[in-house]
């Protein structure tokens, strides 16, 4: 008899659906020479005096483990960012915890407050992760979807819409990926009425903040009464480009960031430290090296949208992330077909929209992460797309 | 504008004003009229392609040149640095802080002919005092572009 392992696999991660960008990443990783809008991380490598000072003081024997909790002097620095950014300071000795990456915190902070058959709020077209690390705390995500009409930008009575007495929390993800939507103060501040009004946590990812090209982003944990309520997840992938490094944090108050701490101290131990000292370094001195960065996406940003609506690819203005998120109805295809299609006969990469929720569909995803020359010959390909589509 | 105009140019001067105009939200006209008053004043000195002659031309040899001079009355360095710039072979001239007065870079078609034109040409003119020179061996970085980048960087295609 052969040894068969799918039946050794749980139920629960059987039952959990595979990544809509899985499947099609599968695809493009066959084919050579792919011009690609598909990547959601930055084009640059890490500013150099980042990766200098993290391999300097690993030169100099800083390989060890640190405090679960991370390095104190890095929870600081974190705490002084967001309280000079934001105007949301957090005790680094019990408050701040660092993590590898936002994904790690994210998934520690649903399974700290999430228990079997709790309900949470996930906002879609988003990331991938939410209702997967949902599921798998044995929660139920209950989805509210978002349209192009109202920008992607959720209000506060579509999720009232949505509560039940089983809901625990909301995830917030703005700037968004994949439609690059910024959220309003106003509707913010409604959303953090009802987060209180109803006795919500809100988790909010803000691992875009950064990336803001119109006004100022505004964290949630900054509004009245909203700082015990919100676990803030942040970190270093796209502010500063460095995915690789795997480095992230979560704020909030210290009972949570307490039971984020057991998890995490089982299951990761600590973020590597070699990761933390070039977050220190980037939060100390990388202020410049990540305007020069936010300064060219946002060059790219307007020229990908202008060259997409030109071709019929109706784009609304995304104003955070470096993702533009046009409306594929023009082609007359779904978001699959068309990116398919798209990758076969003019090798170029763009993402579908549904891979992000079933309110993404009749839109793809495009990367923004890319020099001026790879947008513009994408678009230019995708151009040519259209017209050989034409009916 | 002006610098972000300058910075997009700098860095690629085959973007075109339509493009320049988009990525800064501003209007074509009001970019090319910018660039225009940028080429009048010198801004934008010229417009070139950063080229690599060691991919085509192995003999190629250039020098750094530290020359000692003495400055004359009422003109002080700017009279010799002239004498020293007007010469095709050279490709840069610096007024210097320092152990020396003038930095000059000069480019010719093998060692012997460098050497030749500092010992005739530079070396000679009056109000030079000495010369000492560096020949470079190999270019790493050259105006803000490593030259052989080997590290062939690979994102994933696609990637959430
Ligand atoms: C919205 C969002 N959250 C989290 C992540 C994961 O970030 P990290 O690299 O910090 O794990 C991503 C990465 O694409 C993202 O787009």
């Amino acid at each position: 008899m052969t040894f068969d392992g799918s039946r050794y696999v749980s139920n629960a991660v059987k039952a959990l659906p595979p990544s809509g960008i899985r499947k099609f990443f599968d695809l493009a990783a066959q084919m050579e020479n792919v011009i690609s809008l598909g990547v959601g991380e930055p084009d640059f490598i890490t500013p150099w005096h980042i990766i200098e000072s993290s391999f300097y003081s690993a030169e100099r024997g800083h390989t060890s483990y640190t405090s679960n909790l991370g390095l104190l002097e890095l929870r600081q620095a974190i705490s002084d960012y967001l309280e000079a950014k934001h105007g949301v300071g957090y005790d680094p000795t019990n408050e701040v915890l660092v993590t590898t990456g936002v994904s790690e915190a994210l998934d520690v902070a649903i399974r700290t407050l999430v228990s079997p058959g709790d309900e949470v709020i996930v906002i879609e077209p988003c990331y991938v992760s939410y209702k997967a690390c949902v599921l798998l705390a044995g929660g139920t995500p209950v989805i509210v979807d978002t349209h192009v009409d109202n920008g992607f930008r959720v209000t506060a009575e579509d999720i009232a819409s949505r509560l039940s007495d089983r809901t625990k929390a909301i995830v917030l993800s703005y700037p968004n990926n994949p439609t690059g939507a910024v959220m309003d103060c106003a509707t913010l501040q409604r959303i953090a009425e009802l987060a209180k009004e109803r006795d919500l946590i809100v988790i909010s990812d803000e691992i875009y903040s950064e990336l803001t090209y119109e006004g100022t982003h505004t964290c949630i944990a900054a509004l009245p009464g909203m700082r015990e309520r919100t676990v803030l997840l942040n970190g270093f992938s796209k502010a500063y480009a460095m995915t690789g490094w795997r480095i992230g944090y979560a704020c909030g108050n210290k009972h949570i960031i307490g039971g984020m701490m057991k998890i995490h101290q089982y299951t990761m131990l600590c973020a590597p430290i070699i990761a933390q000292k070039a977050a220190i370094e980037a939060l100390r001195y990388g202020e410049e090296a990540k305007q020069r960065m936010v300064a060219e996406y946002d060059q790219r940003r307007r020229f990908i949208v202008e060259r997409l609506n030109a071709i019929g690819l109706t784009c609304f203005e995304p104003t955070g992330a470096f993702y533009a998120f046009p409306s594929i109805a023009a082609s007359g295809m779904t978001s699959e077909e068309f990116c398919n299609e798209l990758l076969r006969e003019q090798s170029v990469a763009v993402v579908p929209g549904n891979a992000f929720g079933a309110c993404g569909e009749g839109f793809v995803r495009c990367s923004y992460a890319a020099s001026l020359q790879e947008i513009s010959e994408a678009v230019t390909r995708m151009e040519r797309f259209l017209a050989d589509h034409a009916r | 504008m002006r610098e972000d105009i300058l910075r997009i140019l700098d860095e690629n001067d085959q973007v075109d004003p339509a493009t320049i105009a988009t990525m800064l939200g501003a209007t074509e006209d009001e970019v090319r009229a910018t660039i225009a008053e940028l080429e009048k004043s010198k801004a934008i000195v010229k417009y070139h392609a950063l080229v690599n002659w060691e991919k085509v031309n192995d003999d190629l040899v250039q020098a750094l040149i530290d020359v000692k001079v003495s400055p004359q009355r009422d003109v002080g360095f700017d009279q010799i640095a002239e004498r020293i710039y007007r010469f095709p072979e050279v490709k840069s001239v610096y007024l210097m802080s320092g152990a020396y007065d003038l930095s000059v870079a000069v480019q010719g078609k093998s060692l012997k002919d460098v050497a030749s034109f500092v010992a005739t040409k530079l070396a000679t003119l009056d109000h030079v005092l000495s010369t000492t020179t560096h020949f470079i061996l190999r270019k790493y970085k050259e105006e803000g572009v490593i030259l052989d980048d080997k590290a062939e960087l690979k994102r994933l295609v696609v990637s959430p």
